[in-house]
């Protein structure tokens, strides 16, 4: 093709990015640090807040124990599915997929009733006689950790099991013919090669988390506030525009922040020799 | 060696997809639940929460609003995606990876900071109506999408074809809707479908831009459940289950499930 066309057929997708995603964001911060005394009022006030920082506290390790916690759940499910025939590995993926495509109202939906103080957990409680009324785990950190876990679960799994598939077997094969167990070939020999793919999926998990508001919101409660229910209580209950800003850009920051910090990680500890530059 | 046989994983794997499954299921089970409230164990079979939705007007515009909002958000993604992925991938353009980071920057925005911003800008600043805004911001939401999937399927297409066309005659405008837009197919359905059903479930984007004049779905039903615990959230979450459900098979039957997640 002609050198030069290209150019122009990028130009509706460039000006719509900047336009629609810088200009806004731009428009936000510029209010928020017009002069010295207005960021160190915005800003300052934020860190200087005690419930301000819990939540940002509570925001980070939310995601990171749903990261962990879905890491720990998809790799094990995710090389059970991908180490199927390939009809039945189809079937499953599929059946991974319904609920990823699934509106996550309805999934969170979903945990109300199982969660709920008269939900099927405490029905179940009560009649084995662990707990002798309804104990209270919805609208807590736990519920929103459990909701979280399951709207990611999917998305971890057809991300590693897309890595797994890529796999060679006889590696495994030859681990096993010089006395591997099962545990440690996969500590040993499988993790250790699936490095990248667990990271990309970390990452998304932990992003997703971090700057989900529809699980906080419907999970979590007016108790449990983490970044972006923040950030809407801020504004539209409170009507503090500027410090809502504030707090989004802070958002920004922090998931950007980590994401560039995890890509690296990605990077440093890729051993394959494609990536060794 | 861990394969399909072992126990252990057999075990732990059937379980999760168990727990990814049940409480779905059990949103179909309280659906039909004769009680008030949603319990469970159900107390008898009733359609009558179904029905209960038609006479819900804000489930109902809810639901075409939301049609409409991920048909246009998706196909503007789809038309500017597709432009920008085929100039990236068929011209000799330097930083080509600094611009596909450029596309896909909008993913490193939360989705409520874009609707917050959005909102500021367009509703606000511009005294836009509303329904601009949500298709601007939902079109921010589709994009990376297309960029992925259908560079994807880009990168695939055999360049000697277009060669092949021009050589042949056909113009480059004639080659990209003959020749290379046909061989995309798959991926582009792929893209638009992600779009469609990414736009259609999203809840922050849209979160400041609604109001009694326009509500999309997903907002409409987490409002009715702020004020009512009734069966009629497991009824209208069921016909999006079956919603999603459809699509799915439609996929299956046009490109297979797979190319929706870029898979093999």
């Amino acid at each position: 093709m002609r050198a030069n066309n290209g150019k122009y057929l990028l130009l509706p997708a460039l000006i719509s990015v900047a336009l629609f995603t810088f200009y806004p964001i731009i428009q936000i911060a510029l209010p928020t640090i017009k002069d010295f005394s207005t960021f160190k009022d915005l800003y300052g006030s934020f860190f200087t807040s005690t419930y301000n920082v819990r939540v940002l506290g509570r925001t980070f390790l939310i995601a990171v124990i749903t990261t962990f916690i879905v890491l720990l759940i998809g790799l094990p499910v995710s090389l059970w599915i991908a180490r199927q025939k390939k009809n039945l590995r189809q079937v499953l993926s599929i059946l991974i997929l319904f609920p990823m495509l699934t509106n996550a109202v309805v999934r969170n939906f979903a945990w109300i009733i199982i969660l709920g103080r008269d939900g099927i957990v405490n029905k179940l409680l009560m009649a084995i006689g662990i707990i002798s009324k309804p104990a209270s785990i919805l609208y807590t950190n736990t519920s929103i950790v459990i909701g979280s876990v399951y709207l990611f679960l999917p998305i971890m799994i057809t991300s590693l099991i897309g890595s797994i598939s890529e796999l060679n077997i006889e590696v495994e094969e030859a681990a096993a013919v010089l006395g591997s167990n099962p545990f440690s070939t996969l500590i040993r020999v499988i993790l250790p090669q699936l490095t990248t793919g667990l990271l990309t999926g970390a990452i998304l998990v932990f992003a997703g988390t971090m700057t989900a508001y529809t699980t906080p919101q419907i999970l979590g409660g007016n108790k449990h506030l983490v970044m972006s229910t923040l950030i809407y209580q801020q504004a539209m209950t409170l009507g503090n525009w500027n410090s809502a800003s504030a707090i989004a850009l802070i958002l920004i920051l922090v998931s950007a922040l980590s994401m560039i910090l995890m890509k690296k990680g990605v990077k440093l500890l890729d051993r394959r020799p494609d990536n060794a530059n | 060696m861990l394969t399909s046989k072992n126990k252990v994983l057999t075990c732990i794997a059937i379980i999760f997809l168990i727990l990814l499954m049940l409480p779905l299921v059990l949103v179909v089970v309280t659906s039909f639940n004769t009680a008030n409230s949603i319990s469970l164990p159900i107390q008898g079979f009733t359609l009558n929460w179904y029905k209960n939705i038609l006479s819900q007007p804000d489930f109902i515009d809810g639901f075409i609003a939301s049609l409409e909002v991920a048909i246009i958000a998706s196909l503007l993604a789809l038309v500017v995606g597709v432009l920008a992925v085929y100039g990236l991938t068929r011209s000799n353009i330097h930083h080509t990876s600094a611009f596909q980071s450029f596309f896909l920057s909008p993913t490193l925005i939360p989705e409520i900071v874009i609707g917050f911003a959005l909102y500021q800008s367009v509703i606000v600043g511009l005294h836009l109506p509303v329904f601009i805004g949500l298709i601007i911001g939902h079109f921010l939401l589709c994009l990376p999408y297309v960029i992925r999937l259908v560079t994807a399927g880009m990168l695939m297409l055999d360049r000697h074809i277009e060669e092949a066309a021009w050589i042949s005659g056909c113009s480059a405008k004639k080659t990209f809707f003959l020749v290379v837009l046909p061989n995309i197919k798959a991926s582009i359905i792929a893209a638009f479908m992600m779009c469609f059903i990414n736009s259609f479930n999203n809840i922050p984007i849209s979160l400041f831009m609604n109001g009694p004049e326009l509500t999309l779905l997903p907002q409409a039903i987490m409002n009715y459940l702020q004020n009512n615990y009734d069966p009629t959230v497991s009824a209208i979450s069921v016909v999006l289950m079956v919603f999603t459900g459809v699509l799915m098979i439609l996929v299956e039957k046009f490109i297979g499930v797979n190319e929706l997640t870029g898979g093999k």
